[in-house]
């Protein structure tokens, strides 16, 4: 029987560890994920948990303690945004060559300077070629899913690699929405008990975790570890047919949303797909042809599948809540382009940048878009690529 | 899955590797021969040692074992060469050679 209740989203992810019950979580605050291991915190002072709260100095002690517990053989979660996630980042690289499934709470927030609280995705961004496997949620209640979700995929004896479910810094993390939880049982039966093969902490079986690597063997291990986090792609996707009838919530690598005969498609992640959906929808009662796909995973990338389920459109916006600073747009638009070319499918791409340090993104904006993708191909007015939304001129 | 590290070598395709290269078996380290990064050698001088075993306290690898209360010989398998037992050596004993 699931449970109506409102929760913001920082609370949801705290719900959803207090009925994983993890062996460990180390964590150090920063905002906007501070509440995650505060209210972890408040389920362990009550007894409802008995996880091992590990109040370290920093993030980089956070991930280093994180990768010898989970190495020790505990199932081991953090969580953090922003300044927090970059400060991890040696030890994230780590996590995942030395083939760590520990999950991250990521509370997306802007990247300095200037310094900024907000949502924007530069954090997970930065992060996305540590070798983690990312998901993104739009809401509350995705992001309690995906937490459910991230140990059964993560210690998938296909993967053992590191997760991190993210969600957005306020927008989502401190708004309240209805949501709907799953009974204590049910998740502890679907998440099941961690039982490593392998693991420093027994007797008579020593292991040696993270051996340094000549030459000779360093290409090799990062094969592996490459062909792990492809082969998650199949494990996400059968984890998430297995939520599915616990919960009657389905889940892909992407939504498509109102996209089977558009013309014009918004590729976007994060919350900012609702306004989207919002938008498509009037859209729609005029008559005009658009729909939305939300990126759900973005590592491992699905380049292949995106590109089918783009190839009926006559031109795609490409959302990017981040600045790559490389002159040649966002990490999605030049991801999903590449996918794009590699099919030979040559639909229309324009990548927009939207809602850095946590600039509202807005219904008429993406009418905006969508008129401007319509221009383009109607009239032949090519829009400016990698255009702020927003910026005042 | 314990591993069998004698059947791993610089030839194994990477199929065949642990994950992250784990090593799933104990005291496998004496197995890497880090005397082959050795660029000077430590001689002893049989003559002036006196057996004090200062040497073989000092040797960040281990590499002066110990046999029936007297040093023995070095372990050049594994012996890197540093110099650290030459230069705590109260006697002199220990002559740090240039080469292998």
């Amino acid at each position: 029987m699931a449970v109506k209740d409102r929760m913001s989203g920082n609370e949801a992810v705290a719900f959803a560890i207090r009925q994983i019950n993890p062996d460990v979580m180390p964590a150090f605050p920063i905002t906007p994920s501070t509440e995650i291991p505060q209210m972890v915190s408040t389920y362990i002072a009550n007894g409802e948990i008995d996880t091992e709260f590990i109040p370290v100095e920093s993030e980089h002690s956070a991930m280093s303690a994180a990768i010898g517990s989970e190495a020790a053989g505990a199932r081991t979660l953090t969580a953090t945004s922003s300044a927090g996630l970059a400060y991890m980042w040696e030890e994230l690289l780590l996590a995942a060559s030395n083939r760590m499934p520990v999950a991250l709470a990521l509370v997306n927030r802007a990247l300095s300077g200037p310094i900024n609280i907000n949502c924007d995705h530069s954090d997970g961004m930065g992060a996305r070629d540590t070798g983690w496997i990312q998901i993104y949620a739009e809401n509350n209640q995705e992001v309690y899913d995906n937490f459910i979700q991230a140990y059964p995929i993560a210690e998938d004896p296909q993967v053992h690699l590191p997760i991190m479910i993210c969600q957005d810094g306020f927008i989502t993390s401190h708004a309240v929405e209805n949501i709907e939880l799953l009974e204590d049982g049910d998740v502890k039966e679907f998440v099941g008990e961690y039982e490593p093969e392998e693991f420093l902490l027994n007797p008579g079986k020593p292991i040696a975790v993270g051996p340094y690597s000549v030459t000779n063997y360093a290409m090799e291990a990062k094969k592996n570890q490459a062909d792990a986090l492809k082969r998650s792609k199949e494990v996400i996707l059968k984890v998430a047919e297995e939520f599915e009838k616990i919960s009657g919530r389905k889940y892909g690598l992407f939504e498509e949303y109102r996209t089977e005969d558009a013309d014009y498609i918004m590729l976007i992640m994060g919350s900012a797909a609702g306004t989207a959906k919002q938008a498509v929808d009037d859209l729609r009662e005029q008559g005009k042809k658009a729909g939305v796909i939300k990126l759900r995973v973005f590592r491992p990338f699905p380049a292949d599948e995106l590109a089918e389920a783009l190839k009926g459109a006559k031109a795609v916006a490409v959302m990017d809540r981040t600045e790559s600073y490389n002159g040649n747009g966002g990490p999605l638009g030049s991801e999903v382009t590449a996918g794009l070319y590699r099919k030979k499918i040559m639909v229309e791409t324009v990548n927009y940048i939207y809602g850095l340090g946590g600039r509202d993104f807005t219904v008429q904006e993406v009418y905006d878009i969508f008129g401007e993708l319509e221009d383009f191909i109607e009239n032949g007015k090519a829009p400016e690529q990698f255009q702020y939304i927003g910026l005042r001129k | 899955m314990r591993t069998d590290i004698s059947r791993i070598n610089e030839q194994t395709p990477h199929q065949e590797l642990t994950e992250g290269l784990m090593v799933f078996a104990g005291g496998t380290s004496k197995y890497f021969e880090t005397g082959e990064w050795r660029t000077r050698t430590p001689i002893l001088n049989h003559d002036l040692c006196r057996q004090c075993m200062v040497c073989s306290m000092v040797c960040p690898d281990s590499c002066i074992p110990l046999k029936d209360g007297e040093r023995v010989e070095f372990d050049y398998k594994h012996c890197k060469g540093c110099g650290i037992c030459a230069k705590a050596c109260p006697f002199d004993a220990i002559e740090m050679k240039e080469g292998r």
